[in-house]
């Protein structure tokens, strides 16, 4: 299997857009704009895109704090995103989730969660109903280093691999769980782990988009033939702070712009498919000034949309009750 | 009508349910047995028996033995729920909520609301409660109040076979997600109970018996406590009604607070601690709402604040009884008199 020129054009708008949706939220925040807490993307374009490239509608992911860019890279609308996140009436989740409940089910985006970890058990059960009902579907739960280390993670490769479930566990090692260094906080090896549990598990370069979608198309068809679970444990780098407001005084002084200046996975697909005569820049620059256009759009639509009324305060809390 | 004990009906309800609906499937911990073992398929059928015979009718597909890890398979359940199953998870001792609590009142609760409304997730909690089983402190507790206070959940909880079989297919049959309470001392216990399915709505309380001096409100196994203190009071000239209120949330207030103002004078029962319980719920809303017609003040018969004992000596002492109802009723009732 390869990617088609229109694959390469795909993987790289969903990047982009992921890109400027953050920086967007970044700005928007720091202008206060936003409510509540934001924790951003930006940097770990490739993880989400390499691997919702092989993913469909009938596919389920389960989402961490750091939601947005699996949001985007699944389907979900990002004009609708935005909305949300400014706690609009007409947001993708009607105001009531923000941007650590963003979810679009019809999507097969099960949620950014607000309990590290609480993903993991989740798409075990998403992979479970694949399976019994047939569909076909796998399920990937994304995981940061930090939601590695909680036993649900741990009972959740277990489960899977003991129930056979079409599950991927992405365990999103951006190098630090909030302020404490992954270095530190992980004992033994995330593939080390998937070894214990008796499932393949391979350290994959997430700043390299092929890198990722490389694997992923492994872990994809293994789980779609009916081969079991799997873990990716990509190693990439955030460009922001834990939150939008961290000080990332616990980072070197020079990390983020050394990591934007080398290892930048937009920069780096450029580079690839450039040296490589895949895609001409001006493909290239034509979607990102297309991504920036849309953004700002949704932006000013966000900024310009209606907040919910006290009449939405206690609507959908039951299907019926 | 046929006679069934509650665990008959329990199981009566499952088999019904997955026979009626394909998506309907049932986990937990030994919920058949002796998976990956050399012995006996469905050797235990869960560990009181009540889903025995499941597996060897709708296969190892649908009737999911898990490693004992709630956290995984209680989550796998909400998960599958969300994405187009009707699951039947059993959390063995509710007790056992403290390792599982996230993946119920932060996932399966909120799913819906917090995603405007498009989420939708059927799925049900069948879970063991209740002292007198000599079970000590953490197989003893029932805890139905912590789940009736998160909102997005909904709390059945059973008072007899009858009841048990058709809340329990109400509660698979509802796109909610529900709690369900099984006394374990209850399962041994028969009445009449239909072959045929039937669903017994939620937030309707069951008036067990009407009477004109105090209203007896209780839940789960004590109301048959409560009957039974009832039927000796009668002997004395105190006549009650004894409410069951089936569920808790939705809570039935019409009927709590109807039979209150009726009679005047109310007794809580429940065999929770009695801090921040269901049993403080309903005074409250009786004080708040129905004040103007109490003769009395309210009185609550619970267990005490204190972890469920061991020693047959102590935890008979600590549930409730119908003599201790049977008291509190006689009080409630001279309240006022001369």
């Amino acid at each position: 299997m390869q990617l088609s020129r229109e694959d390469l054009l795909e993987a790289y708008r969903r990047m982009r857009l992921i890109r400027e949706f953050e920086d967007a939220v970044h700005e928007e925040f720091a202008a206060g704009n936003i409510p509540g807490f934001v924790h951003l993307y930006a940097g770990e374009e490739a993880s989400a895109v390499g691997m919702c490239m092989h993913l469909d509608d009938r596919d389920r992911i389960a989402s961490t704090h750091r939601g947005h860019g699996h949001c985007i890279a699944k389907g979900c609308d990002p004009r609708a995103m935005m909305l949300e996140i400014f706690g609009k009436r007409e947001g993708l989740c009607a105001g009531k989730g923000g941007s650590m409940h963003i979810a679009d089910l019809e999507k097969g985006m099960m949620g950014a969660n607000g309990i590290v970890g609480g993903g993991p058990p989740l798409i075990c059960g998403a992979a479970l109903a694949a399976k019994t009902l047939g569909t076909g579907g796998v399920a990937v739960a994304f995981v940061g280093d930090g939601g590695s280390n909680q036993g649900t993670t741990l009972e959740s490769y277990n489960l899977a691999k003991v129930w056979n479930l079409p599950a991927i566990f992405v365990i999103e090692d951006n190098g630090y769980a909030e302020s404490t260094a992954s270095s530190w906080s992980v004992g033994g090896s995330q593939t080390g782990r998937a070894a214990g549990f008796g499932m393949p598990g391979v350290e994959v370069d997430g700043f390299d988009f092929f890198a990722v979608w490389e694997a992923a198309r492994e872990a994809v068809e293994r789980a779609r033939e009916g081969g079991g679970p799997s873990l990716l444990h990509v190693r990439l780098g955030r460009y922001y702070g834990h939150f939008e407001g961290d000080a990332c005084t616990y980072r070197a002084p020079d990390e983020v712009e050394r990591l934007k200046a080398e290892k930048d996975p937009l920069m780096l697909f450029r580079r690839r498919v450039g040296e490589a005569g895949l895609l001409e820049p001006t493909d290239l620059d034509a979607i990102d000034r297309e991504a920036r256009e849309q953004i700002a759009r949704a932006v000013s639509d966000a900024k310009a949309a209606g907040y919910p009324t006290e009449a939405d305060l206690l609507t959908d809390v039951y299907a019926s009750y | 009508m046929p006679k069934k004990s509650f665990r008959q009906a329990v199981n009566e309800a499952l088999r019904q349910e997955m026979e009626r609906d394909p998506t309907v499937v049932v986990m937990g911990e030994d919920v058949a047995g002796g998976m990956g073992a050399p012995g006996e398929q469905d050797a235990w059928g869960g560990p009181l028996g009540v889903t025995k015979g499941l597996m060897p009718q709708f296969g190892r597909e649908r009737v999911l033995d898990t490693p004992i890890s709630e956290s995984a398979f209680i989550g796998a359940a909400v998960g599958a729920a969300a994405t187009g199953l009707r699951p039947v998870a059993e959390l063995m001792f509710v007790d056992f909520m403290g390792v599982c609590f996230d993946q119920i009142f932060n996932q399966a609760a909120k799913f819906r609301y917090m995603f405007g409304g498009k989420a939708t997730t059927p799925v049900v909690i069948r879970t063991m409660y209740g002292a007198g089983f000599r079970a000590a402190s953490q197989h003893s507790q029932c805890l139905y109040n912590i789940f009736t206070h998160i909102p997005g959940l909904k709390v059945a909880i059973p008072s007899n076979a009858y009841e048990a079989k058709g809340l329990l297919i109400q509660a698979i049959r509802d796109d909610d997600p529900v709690m369900f309470f099984e006394h374990k001392a209850m399962y041994d216990e028969e009445a009449e109970v239909p072959d045929e399915p039937y669903a017994i709505p939620f937030g309707e309380a069951n008036l067990v018996r009407e009477g004109e001096d105090v209203t007896i409100v209780a839940l789960g196994r004590m109301v048959n406590v409560a009957r039974d203190a009832a039927d000796r009071l009668e002997g004395e000239g105190i006549s009650c009604t004894v409410v069951d209120l089936r569920t808790t949330s939705p809570l039935d207030r019409e009927t709590v607070l109807e039979t209150a103002a009726e009679t005047g004078r109310v007794v809580v029962v429940d065999e929770a601690h009695p801090r921040c319980s269901v049993a403080t719920d309903i005074a409250a809303l009786i004080a708040q709402e129905a004040f103007e017609s109490l003769e009395a003040p309210v009185r609550m018969v619970t267990a005490p604040h204190a972890p469920v004992p061991f020693s047959p000596a102590l935890e008979d002492l600590y549930i409730p009884s119908a003599d201790r109802i049977a008291e509190a009723v006689r009080e409630v009732h001279g309240h006022g008199r001369r």
